[in-house]
């Protein structure tokens, strides 16, 4: 914190007071209900609400269709995270090599970051469709590819779908990270080991760690949550309910079905487990990585 | 000479990403300057129609929608009245917070930060139906307010303007002490034309953010005066090439602030000189 400041006064307040006021309106004022909703229950008619304990968390605990959707948002966020931030490291490094053209590089590999989800599942919908997609009927020759019926394809199609935007970030924050490394740390490596490969592995990339488990969170947030418009867009869920993330799920339940309690209770969940992660990231590998 | 065969193969590896990034775009894009009837009858396209003009005009001037009642232009409008909204709201306010945070002597700090971080945890999608039912007992649904203040709800901006801040040096406010600056004067005459970087990052971030939100425009808008350009995709009814044209035109603005304004957003974004 600073030496330097003001005595807490009145003013203080003032400066807080919007953001505070849209936050606790639009943001407390809500969580705060999704907990009512969540340990209560409507009866059939929608005349009442019963508390009811813990009987949301209960049921969804006991439906299939939630298990469903946690092991494909397990996999669906461990896969993308995996492969967006391994082509966009690989993009990175070779970005951070070239010495012509470096920032025309930069800005054609910045943009699709800027493409909303849903037009990117658009986009994906025209070239997986049956009727004239590319891919679908590459695939579809190559192994039998269809995404209507198979569990395996469908998840194909998203991890592509959901990847392609996403590498633009990661190349982003890699390149960033390689400039911040000093020339000097570089060039002393150089002369310690002539292996350019075991130089990246052994010196470059521990250096990238901070930066690595930052896209870590942001990839696994984004297949969390900004994915919705990608499968809105694209297999909205099929095949029956395959592919529907924690968060399309709950979203469903509640707007198509009318169960606000189940998805209170979903919403709940998902608190919770991105708590786990954040704290998880917090004490066990922030911990253990050198920030330079 | 491994220097030249080395940097040959980095150029070889970047020119494949970059395929893979614009020949879908591009397939769209020559795609919507054809007619429907190429489109049914030999798929996706690989080089420019001639139906450039008839397409885009007709999808941005046609009345679609379930009531025949909006045009794209005005879809466009209402996007851009929603990211610009979001995008000064948020960092006026994300601005103003931060400074407290940071320029304050006070015992509850700690409270105040938490207060405003844990909100990072909680995106709109976890909250989506009881937000909706606050605006609907406020009776903000179908409006430009109902559209922009619950995503400005974010304190994103916050954790950047608080980081930035700490990095100014202390003798800053000691020598605008010295002049006899209060916190208004001292916030406006001294710290915010030091972050103007920042600021423009921020704008650049949130404007984005604001664009390319499709749930929350798809919930709280039930009359179609109010759709933006990225629900409206789910809506627009008329044929494949007209709904290529609409899908090319709606990622037009973001990506055209992002190129033109590349620098100020990496700059502000990373922190670098």
């Amino acid at each position: 914190m600073k030496k330097v400041q003001f005595k807490s006064s009145y003013s203080q307040y003032l400066f807080l007071a919007p953001q505070l006021g849209i936050l606790l309106i639009f943001l407390y004022w809500p969580i705060i209900q999704t907990f009512r909703d969540a340990f209560t229950m409507q009866d059939a008619f929608g005349f009442g609400t019963q508390f009811v304990w813990f009987d949301n968390f209960l049921f969804i605990f006991d439906d299939p269709a939630y298990w469903i959707a946690f092991k494909f948002t397990i996999i669906y966020s461990f896969v993308i995270t995996l492969i967006t931030a391994s082509i966009g490291l690989l993009l990175a490094v070779q970005a951070n090599n070239v010495m012509h053209g470096k920032s025309a590089y930069k800005t054609l590999l910045i943009w699709p970051y800027a493409i909303a989800p849903a037009v990117v599942g658009v986009m994906a919908n025209y070239f997986f469709s049956e009727r004239f997609g590319l891919l679908y009927h590459l695939f579809n020759n190559l192994w039998g590819f269809n995404w209507y019926e198979s569990v395996f394809d469908s998840y194909i199609y998203l991890i592509i779908a959901g990847s392609w935007k996403q590498i633009s970030a990661n190349f982003i924050f890699f390149l960033a990270g390689l400039q911040a490394i000093q020339r000097s740390v570089i060039e002393a490596s150089m002369i310690d080991c002539k292996n350019s490969i075991r130089r990246f592995w052994t010196i470059t990339f521990p250096l990238l760690m901070p930066t690595t488990f930052f896209l870590i969170i942001i990839n696994i947030t984004y297949a969390f949550f900004d994915t919705f418009g990608i499968i809105d867009t694209t297999t909205i869920g099929a095949p029956s309910g395959e592919t529907r993330t924690l968060v399309y799920k709950a979203y469903m339940d509640g707007f198509r079905g009318l169960d606000l309690g189940s998805a209170g209770a979903q919403s709940i969940m998902m608190m919770f487990i991105v708590l786990f992660i954040t704290i998880f990231q917090f004490r066990y590998i922030e911990g253990r990585i050198h920030y330079n | 000479m491994t220097r030249l065969i080395t940097s040959g193969f980095s150029h070889f590896i970047l020119f494949i990403g970059i395929l893979i990034m614009i020949v879908p775009v591009w397939m769209i894009f020559a795609s919507s300057t054809h007619s429907g009837l190429t489109i049914n009858t030999q798929g996706l396209q690989m080089f420019l129609g001639d139906s450039f003009y008839e397409n885009y005009l007709r999808v941005l001037l046609y009345k679609g929608g379930f009531f025949k009642e909006i045009t794209a232009l005005k879809m466009f409008l209402n996007s851009f009245i929603m990211a610009t909204g979001v995008a000064i709201l948020s960092v006026i306010t994300s601005l103003m917070a931060a400074y407290a945070l940071v320029y304050f002597r006070t015992k509850y700090a700690t409270l105040l930060f938490w207060m405003i971080f844990v909100t990072i945890l909680v995106p709109l999608e976890l909250r989506i139906f009881p937000t909706y039912s606050v605006m609907a007992e406020l009776n903000l649904v179908n409006s430009y307010f109902g559209l922009i203040v619950p995503i400005s709800a974010s304190a994103i901006a916050t954790l950047f303007f608080r980081q930035f801040y700490k990095t100014v040096p202390d003798e800053l406010l000691e020598s605008a002490k010295l002049d006899g600056a209060n916190t208004w004067r001292f916030f406006i005459d001294f710290l915010l034309p030091l972050s103007k970087t920042m600021i423009v990052a921020m704008l650049i971030f949130m404007f984005v953010f604001g664009y390319n939100q499709y749930l929350w425009p798809l919930l709280v808008t039930s009359s179609e005066q109010y759709w933006t350009v990225v629900m409206g995709l789910k809506m627009m009814s008329g044929s494949i090439v007209h709904r290529f044209a609409f899908v090319m035109m709606s990622m037009v603005p973001p990506i055209l602030i992002i190129i033109v304004l590349q620098k100020h957003f990496i700059k502000g974004v990373f922190q670098d000189k």
